[in-house]
Order: structure tokens, then C-alpha cells, then sequence
């Protein structure tokens, strides 16, 4: 038989190193900046799903997807009293309605006790609040978990989206996204 | 007298299990009827990722959105509707990442290529070795 590997080059005695080498780059890559795990909504850009869900609470108004459509730039907060990074974006969106920003909630798998006992402790910045209690609604949002938040501009369409809680450093591009979706 | 001994104890867990059942969609944790819609939900549910513990389908995931998205998955078989149409409505949402079942778009093309490549490569080295032999035998 021939002996093939009398002919293999000097330089391939290395490659199994370099291959060992590479593969140790691959995972000090995986480890110091791990992929973003979060999965965006493929919505952002096209309008938001139709919608029309039921009062969360009694005597406030449910959330109809309609009046996002109004002709003014909305934020819909989708959150449940059962989250706990929910009550960590409270105060912001606490401020975002004292700057005159429209909130709208989608209250997902939640309890009206349980909702009512969570805005009292964390404020209510919301103009209506519509219970998702199957968490169809969430689903057809493209929404993966709680809290996110949507910016959706006066003809209805979906412009930007926020996943987790928003932190006192993330209103300033907030702002800015309504006022985008404004213009 | 066992007969209502039973049926007092099975009155006694119904309020339990109507108090897990209170915020969740109703097919999360139910079974559809027929058991041909329930193989072809479960058969999609398998093929379906949890978006909140990402290594899960939503078949195996006690998240509570797992327990939506089966919910949503049994409700459409059994109003009859198709599981590809199911699979692409999510996927219109939440983009490839949701389905297990990989998708041929112009990202995962090579994926596909690359082992009728390698099957090409392979073929074609062992057939220069095989055609090769006779001749040194010949030698």
C-alpha cells in the first residue's frame, strides 16, 4: 500500500493544535459575550394584531386595539402583578404618564385582587388596563414574556419594542421613540 | 359507604385544582377529547420552543407562557385548523427561533448544503482510491 502520510506536508502536524486553539476561542467568545437570549417580536414595523380585551378591573375600561389607532403615539405595557421586574419599572412609567404619555396595559394571567393589591403598592399610570387572562393576546404580540413594553404610533402600527423593565436610563430613548412615532 | 367516601374526597380537590386553573388558558393543562387532535397538537407542541426556558418545547415547559402557547396550540386543532398554519402564525410573530423544525430560508441554506457537499467530496476521493488499486496491483 502507498504511505500517505510520508507525503502529508511539515505543517500539518499543527493542525490539530490550531483546531484545538480555535475551538478554545469559540468558547471564551460564548462565554465573555454570550448571544442576546431575548426573542424580539417579528412585529415591530407592521401594525399592531386587532384586539379586544375585557376590563382588567371593574369600572375601568377594557383595551380595544382601536384606540391605539387614534392618531396619537401610544406605549403599550404589558405586564402582571406576578412579575417582579414589573414593579422595578413602575416608577418610570409612573413618570412617562406624568410626562402626558398615554399607557396603555395588557395584564397578563393575572387576578383582579392581585392587580388591585399591585397598583396600589406601585402606583397606576395606566389609561385602561385589558385582562389577557389566556394570554392569547401576548402571544399575538409576539410578546415572550414580561415586562415589555410597545411604542405604537397614531395609525396603529407597532414602532418600537422594549423587552424587560425599564430603567431610569432607558426613558430618554423612550421619549425619543414617541416623539418619532409622532411625527 | 366507600362510594361516598370517594366521591367526598373528589369534591374536596376540585376547589384546588379550579384555583390553578383560575389564570391560565383552559387547554394548558388539559387534554383535547379526541385523541387524534391531541396526538397532532402534541406532535406540534414537541416541535415548538418555550420562549421563556429556551432549551424547552412548549410540550415540556411548566413556564407560564409554555402553558399559553399549548393552550393556543390545542383551541386552533381542534377548531380544525392546520398545524403548519399554527407553527407559521408563531413564527410570524416570534421569527424562526420559536420552531424547532429548521426552516430552509437564505441564512440556514448551508446548513443543508454543506453534508451533500461533504457526500460529494467524500465520493470523489474514494473513487480515485478505488480506481487506483487495480493499477499498482498491476505494477
Amino acid at each position: 500500500m502507498t504511505d500517505t502520510s510520508a507525503r502529508a506536508p511539515r505543517w500539518a502536524i499543527w493542525l490539530p493544535l490550531a483546531l484545538f486553539l480555535g475551538f478554545v476561542a469559540l468558547v471564551l467568545i460564548g462565554l465573555y459575550r454570550p448571544a442576546d437570549r431575548n426573542v424580539a417580536s417579528a412585529l415591530v414595523g407592521k401594525a399592531m394584531p386587532e384586539f379586544d380585551l375585557p376590563a382588567a378591573l371593574p369600572g375601568r375600561p377594557g383595551l380595544d386595539s382601536k384606540v391605539l389607532a387614534n392618531g396619537k403615539p401610544h406605549l403599550v405595557n404589558v405586564f402582571a402583578s406576578w412579575c417582579v421586574p414589573c414593579r422595578v419599572e413602575a416608577p418610570q412609567l409612573g413618570e412617562l404618564a406624568k410626562a402626558g404619555v398615554p399607557i396603555e396595559g395588557i395584564s397578563v394571567r393575572d387576578t383582579t385582587e392581585n392587580l388591585h393589591a399591585f397598583l396600589e403598592e406601585n402606583g397606576d399610570p395606566f389609561q385602561r388596563i385589558g385582562a389577557d387572562d389566556d394570554g392569547k393576546v401576548q402571544l399575538a404580540l409576539g410578546s415572550s414574556g414580561v415586562p415589555e413594553t410597545y411604542v405604537v404610533n397614531g395609525r396603529g402600527k407597532i414602532v418600537y419594542q422594549h423587552i424587560g423593565e425599564i430603567r431610569p436610563e432607558h426613558l430618554g430613548l423612550l421619549l425619543e421613540k414617541l416623539k418619532e412615532a409622532g411625527q | 359507604m366507600k362510594r361516598l367516601l370517594v366521591l367526598a374526597a373528589l369534591l374536596l380537590t376540585a376547589p384546588a385544582l379550579a384555583q390553578e386553573e383560575q389564570s391560565t388558558a383552559p387547554y394548558a393543562y388539559r387534554q383535547l377529547d379526541d385523541p387524534a387532535q391531541e396526538t397532532k397538537a402534541q406532535d406540534l407542541m414537541e416541535s415548538l420552543r418555550c420562549l421563556q426556558c429556551q432549551g424547552q418545547s412548549i410540550a415540556d415547559s411548566d413556564a407560564p407562557i409554555a402553558g399559553s402557547m399549548r393552550s393556543l396550540v390545542r383551541e386552533r386543532i381542534a377548531s380544525g385548523e392546520e398545524p403548519e398554519a399554527i407553527r407559521a402564525w408563531l413564527i410570524e410573530r416570534y421569527g424562526d427561533y420559536v420552531s424547532y423544525a429548521p426552516q430552509l430560508t437564505t441564512l440556514t441554506w448551508p446548513l443543508f448544503a454543506v453534508p451533500a457537499v461533504l457526500v460529494l467530496i467524500a465520493f470523489l476521493l474514494l473513487r480515485r482510491r478505488f480506481t487506483r488499486t487495480p493499477t499498482e496491483n498491476g505494477q
